[in-house]
């Protein structure tokens, strides 16, 4: 762990949550109407600024968090403010950081801008401090904070069927929570059996001994909570309803960065703190993965509603990430954690059209669109680069994380990497279906009048794709910084699984010779003999196929 | 000029920064000039490295350039690097010359079109994109151009996208490729898994690491790739909707180039196939069989440019027989010659389209050698070298693949040879209705009442008189008809120069080493030149004074065996009442009837349990006691047990 001399973590969660109570704070009345939206958004591009700081301080091939902060908060409870950042979450806080300014500048209200700027303060607040928590109290009550703003922002902005969406938004995630607050009580609580010393942090609990159904359930609670928020298959029916009321800024913050909280949850605390468990019960996120790769495509073909047909396609891309991370295996978690930013950038890139398309056609409906390249190439052209970035075509950034995650698929769990390889077929099908729908065939009318995109809308866009076209050509930078600590992590449950690493070198043939198990050293070193522990299963190294 | 290699691939992809960027403010016909002589120096380029290439000793004739480092995860580290050798030179060479003369032709072809600038940006992006595809030096770089050249078909096919059937036609096209798709990542996926690596290099220094069993799957699932983007069966169908696209496009990329990255594929992969007794003999029987199926549909249809398609699926068929018998150099020269003559009657097809002012149907032609003679007269020459006459190229190059095939698979042959008739006559059939006869343009009343034209290509009324098409399209048709007729010249054997000496070190020993005895050999040119005249005698016969023969174009092959209708119920209409019923029923009464339904639960217990908030404190009392009495009996059990 590297310390920094300036708390850049610190500074960046109360950035935004400042500007928020400033925001606030600033009366409507007097001031120009435009004056929250110039502070707000000034905020949020200064906390860009940051990110973008820390990111060049970051240190490439050092896996371990970085620029900690750790202040004892409640020493008598064991919480810590304590902070850290690693290459699994160091282009989260970018994403989050960039859309957030682009949303404020990029989709504006009319009513009541103040509690808008500053809700979208509060989220982004706590979205960062989510990714930045190595304290499960901390990332507990960020990550339930974000449903607040959340809330609001459908609630307050959203359309027709805001009131029902945004409650069962509210009450869907939030009983995932509950069963996340509980597991992290257990797992605390355990570990102080075993130490003595109540924490929470996760540097401390992911060396918690658990049985193996110990395990098993707290990595049920706490997947509950971040498969919701994911959300993954069978969790998502509140994710297409809360899409398509959500205002546009709703919309792509909820699926670009708030889906995030769940697959980054999964990948942050599940495999470090249950690793056995996780091995166990990869099969089962695999399928449940692979499922909804393909039942997201396949009902997304069916749809009518570009909003709710993106949606779809989230739960489908989400499937992907989610295959990565339980591939296990350095290949496709890294393909896990990129895919995670990827699909940000491309839905964020889409809802951005999709808001643009309402603004000038009071509709979404692809039934009522029709011929839209003809008087708005350019926002075709947008739409085109997202969409292919969304097929995975290769010189943009989807293919490299997808491609990443299903090489790592195939290698660990062949057939599951069979199957999703399957739905990249799908995928393509309903993205050029809506296409042509709504860009292609012969303008109405009143399609040949809608207005194309101008040059603020192209300078909020200009970023995004920027992004897509430079990941996809030249991810090094980027996987340079996720892959070591995404090494770490897999070493991590490989050590606490009796998997040794598996060989980097040579042709694979070779299978990792189990050498008399040093794996595991922490496992008999401090446990009261009444907790029995499960007995050291023979390895099977050549398991992995 | 072998470090500039990277030119012939950024040449052309800058002129397509450049249209992104100024082409509608350069507009027509600028933006064309400026797609075109990207095209134009990127060949430069290539000719320069061709040259340099020559200079290295011929066994250890290759050069690769490291570019960039793009995906290093781990054991997996894959490199923008580029291969040079004399397979790939042979791609660059003819990809770019054909593309320039191509591009050129569309400065012509295009004039007057809104969308004029946007029909060169996708063709610079085409043309980078299957460069990439040829010289990539691992399996990722060739996807990468795989799937780039796909996308751009998809753009150009649905270049008129305010027509529905050509919006639909470009879907069809990107998503029968997709299929393929999913056959070369699997392939990536296993020689990845048993290598460690995706340089051709390093595979095929371990072609014993990969194992018969797994050599003949990565064949297989490649050959699931190649159908899709070589339009063989089962996945052909795309081909002829692909049509819909300009006729540059066509000639370009639904001809010449594109389709035939399959060949090169498989051609990249010899010493794998060479490994695989049973891969090489299932695709020597998909290319003999879809040279036979898109013969004879070729034989029945009405529309010049689905004639022309159908021939060409038939003609990728004989390459994939070629490669498939261990002839990977006879692919490689029937890819060429294919390329030229083909080009040249697609653009020929265009320039009479052109003239016709947009009409496709070949009854509604006639009598054209009279208004468009310089169209004819390079028409013809295609014509012939389609139909295998000696002494054009379509002759030599056809022949090397049939002696090839006698040699491998004697039962093959026959199906070569028959398709070989069925090429000569439908070929035949083409010109005599298009370029003989009377002048059926000029009726008023469409002749065939039941025509299955779309609208779209078929005009009304009488067509004013045909007239040839301008120089900026004749000149490529001309050098073109040169090619076409002399492409032989690059096969004649013994040759210091010839294509098989030439391109030799790639394949090695990996070459099918059938030795024909001369005998054979002239025996066998003897058969295919008489087959070949007489497709063209009885074609001639037929088709040029009458344009109607009901008998001769049965309804089956007018709709290329029902494939359509067949793929339609089998997996079409399936599929959608899948979704459909995913949508409507599992979605929202299944899953999302389940949340509800839970919700439901909910509210009653809470409602049943408020009852118990009865507010007597009496009550109270007497949950906790129970409650401590349950707390009580969980610990006894512990300690019993514990």
């Amino acid at each position: 762990m590297t310390h920094a001399p300036f708390p850049f973590l610190t500074v960046l969660i109360l950035l935004p949550a400042a500007g928020a109570v400033v925001v606030a704070l600033v009366p409507s009345g007097r001031t120009p109407k435009w004056t929250h939206e110039i502070i707000g958004a000034a905020v949020a591009l200064a906390t860009l600024g940051l990110a973008v700081a820390i990111a060049v301080e970051f240190t490439v091939g050092d896996g371990r968090y970085q620029m900690v902060s750790n202040h004892i908060w409640a020493n008598t409870l064991g919480i810590h403010w304590s902070l850290g950042i690693d290459g699994i979450s160091l282009f989260l806080v970018l994403l989050t950081t960039l859309l957030f300014p682009l949303v404020m500048l990029g989709a504006r209200v009319r009513r009541d801008p103040r509690s808008y700027m500053a809700w979208l303060l509060v989220m982004e607040a706590a979205c960062l401090g989510s990714f930045v928590s190595l304290d499960l109290v901390f990332f507990f009550l960020f990550f339930e904070l974000t449903l607040v703003p959340a809330y609001f922002v459908i609630a307050g902005w959203g359309f027709a069927r805001r009131g029902y969406a945004a409650v069962k938004f509210f009450i869907y995630t939030f009983t995932g929570s509950a069963f996340l607050l509980v597991g992290i009580l257990a797992v605390a609580f355990i570990h102080q059996s075993q130490t003595g010393v109540l924490t929470f942090e996760l540097t401390s609990l992911m060396h918690t001994h658990l049985s193996g159904t110990e395990g098993v359930l707290l990595f049920l609670a706490f997947t509950a909570a971040f498969a919701v928020k994911a959300p993954i298959f069978p969790f998502h029916t509140w994710s297409p309803d809360a899409y398509a009321e959500a205002p546009t800024a709703g919309a792509v913050l909820l699926a670009g960065v708030m889906a995030k909280l769940g697959t980054y949850g999964i990948v942050r605390f599940d495999l470090n703190l249950f690793p056995q468990a996780t091995r166990t019960l990869a099969p089962w996120l695999l399928t449940l993965a692979v499922i909804g790769i393909l039942y997201g495509a396949l009902v997304a073909c069916a749809q009518r509603d570009l909003k709710r047909l993106l949606a779809y396609s989230s739960l489908a891309q989400i499937g992907f990430i989610v295959l990565g991370t339980f591939a296990l295996d350095s290949q496709g978690l890294t393909g896990g954690v990129l895919q995670m930013v990827n699909h940000g950038l491309i839905i964020a890139t889409l809802f951005i059209v999709v808001g643009w398309i309402y603004e000038r056609r009071g509709t979404w409906q692809l039934t009522s669109l029709r011929g839209m390249q003809r008087p708005a190439p350019v926002m075709a052209g947008i739409f085109t680069v997202a969409m292919m970035a969304s097929i995975g075509l290769p010189g943009l950034n989807g293919f490299v994380g997808e491609f990443l995650v299903l090489i790592g698929t195939f290698r660990t769990h062949r057939w599951w990497g069979i199957a999703a390889t399957l739905g990249v077929i799908i995928a393509a099908v309903y993205l050029l279906w809506a296409y042509q729908q709504s860009f292609q065939n012969e303008p109405t009318p009143e399609d040949q009048k809608t207005r194309d995109v101008n040059w603020s809308e192209k300078l909020v866009i200009a970023p995004l794709i920027v992004l897509i076209v430079a990941v996809g050509v030249f991810p090094k930078p980027v996987l340079d910084r996720i892959t070591p600590s995404v090494d770490r992590l897999i070493a991590h449950v490989d050590t606490a699984t009796h998997i040794h690493p598996r060989s980097t070198r040579g042709y694979g043939a070779v299978p990792a010779v189990d050498r008399g198990g040093p794996a595991a050293p922490r496992l008999t070193a401090s446990s009261g003999s009444k907790t029995a522990r499960e007995p050291h299963r023979p390895t099977n190294p050549g398991g992995a196929p | 000029m072998l470090s500039l290699t990277f030119l012939i691939i950024l040449l052309p992809l800058v002129g397509f920064a450049i249209q992104v960027l100024f082409g509608r403010r350069m507009g027509d016909p600028v933006a064309g000039i400026v797609a075109t002589c990207f095209i134009g120096g990127s060949f430069v380029v290539g000719v320069g490295t061709f040259f340099d290439l020559l200079t290295i000793h011929a066994p250890v004739r290759t050069f690769t350039q490291n570019l960039w480092t793009w995906i290093p995860v781990g054991s997996l580290q894959v490199h923008v690097r580029l291969l040079v050798d004399p397979l790939s030179m042979t791609m660059v060479l003819f990809v770019t010359g054909v593309s320039m003369l191509i591009h050129l032709y569309s400065i012509g072809y295009m004039r007057g079109d809104r969308d004029f600038p946007k029909f060169f940006l996708y063709l610079n992006l085409f043309v980078a994109s299957m460069l990439i595809l040829v010289l990539g030096s691992n399996m990722l770089i060739t996807f990468v151009g795989w799937e780039g050249v796909g996308a751009c078909s998809y753009w150009l096919v649905s270049f008129w996208f305010t027509r529905d059937s050509a919006a639909s036609a470009g879907k069809k096209a990107f998503l029968y490729n997709r299929i393929g798709d999913v056959g070369f990542l699997l392939a990536i996926f296993l020689v990845f898994e048993r290598v460690h690596s995706l340089e051709y290099s390093t595979i095929f220094a371990h072609v014993d690491r990969i194992g018969a069993a797994n050599s003949t799957a990565v064949c297989l699932l490649l050959l699931l790739a190649v159908t899709g983007k070589s339009a063989q069966i089962p996945l052909f169908p795309w081909l002829a909707d692909a049509m819909e696209g300009p006729t540059p496009v066509s000639a370009l990329i639904h001809a010449a180039t594109m389709v035939t990255a399959g060949v090169y594929l498989l051609s990249r992969f010899s010493p794998l196939l060479h490994a695989s007794g049973a891969a090489s003999l299932t695709i020597a029987c998909v290319g003999a069989a879809t040279a036979f199926v898109g013969a004879t549909i070729a034989c029945a249809q009405q529309d010049i440019k689905k004639v022309l398609a159908y021939s060409t699926i038939s003609q990728l068929g004989y390459m994939v027989l070629a490669v498939g018998s261990g002839a990977y150099e006879a692919a490689i020269f029937l890819m060429l010659a294919h390329a030229f003559y083909k080009g040249l009657l697609f653009l020929g097809a265009g320039s009479v389209i052109h003239g016709l002012h947009d009409e496709q149907d070949l009854k509604r032609m006639g009598n054209l050698r009279r208004y468009m003679p310089i169209t004819f007269i390079t028409f013809a020459v295609a014509w012939l070298s389609l139909a295998a006459v000696p002494p054009l190229s379509g002759f030599w190059a056809k022949s090397d693949v049939l002696d090839n095939t006698w040699a491998a698979h004697p039962a093959l042959w026959v199906v070569g040879i028959v398709t070989a008739g069925l090429t000569a006559y439908y070929i035949s059939r083409l010109t005599g209705l298009a370029f003989f006869g009377s002048d059926r343009w000029s009726d008023e009343v469409p002749v065939d009442a039941v025509t299955d034209m779309p609208d779209a290509h078929h005009a009304d009324g009488a067509i004013p008189e045909p007239h040839e098409s301008p120089r900026v399209m004749t000149l490529p048709l001309w050098i073109l008809a040169v090619l076409a007729a002399f492409a032989g010249l690059l096969a004649l054997s013994d040759n210091h120069f010839s294509l098989a000496n030439w391109i030799d070190p790639v394949f090695g020993s990996n070459l099918y080493q059938g030795h024909l005895s001369l005998s054979t050999q002239w025996t066998l040119g003897v058969v295919d030149s008489l087959v070949a005249v007489t497709g063209v005698a009885v074609a001639v016969a037929l088709w040029t004074k009458k344009a109607q023969r009901p008998l001769l174009e049965g309804q089956f092959l007018r709709d290329s065996w029902k494939i359509n209708q067949l793929y339609d119920a089998v997996f079409g209409r399936p599929s959608q009442r899948l979704a459909a019923l995913s949508a409507r029923f599992v979605e929202p009464k299944v899953i999302d009837g389940g949340v509800n339904g839970l919700a439901t639960l909910v509210k009653r217990t809470g409602s049943t349990l408020r009852r118990t908030q009865t507010g007597y404190v009496r009550n109270y009392a007497l949950a906790i006691v129970l409650g401590a009495m349950l707390v009580l009996a969980f610990m006894l059990t512990r300690m019993w047990w514990g």
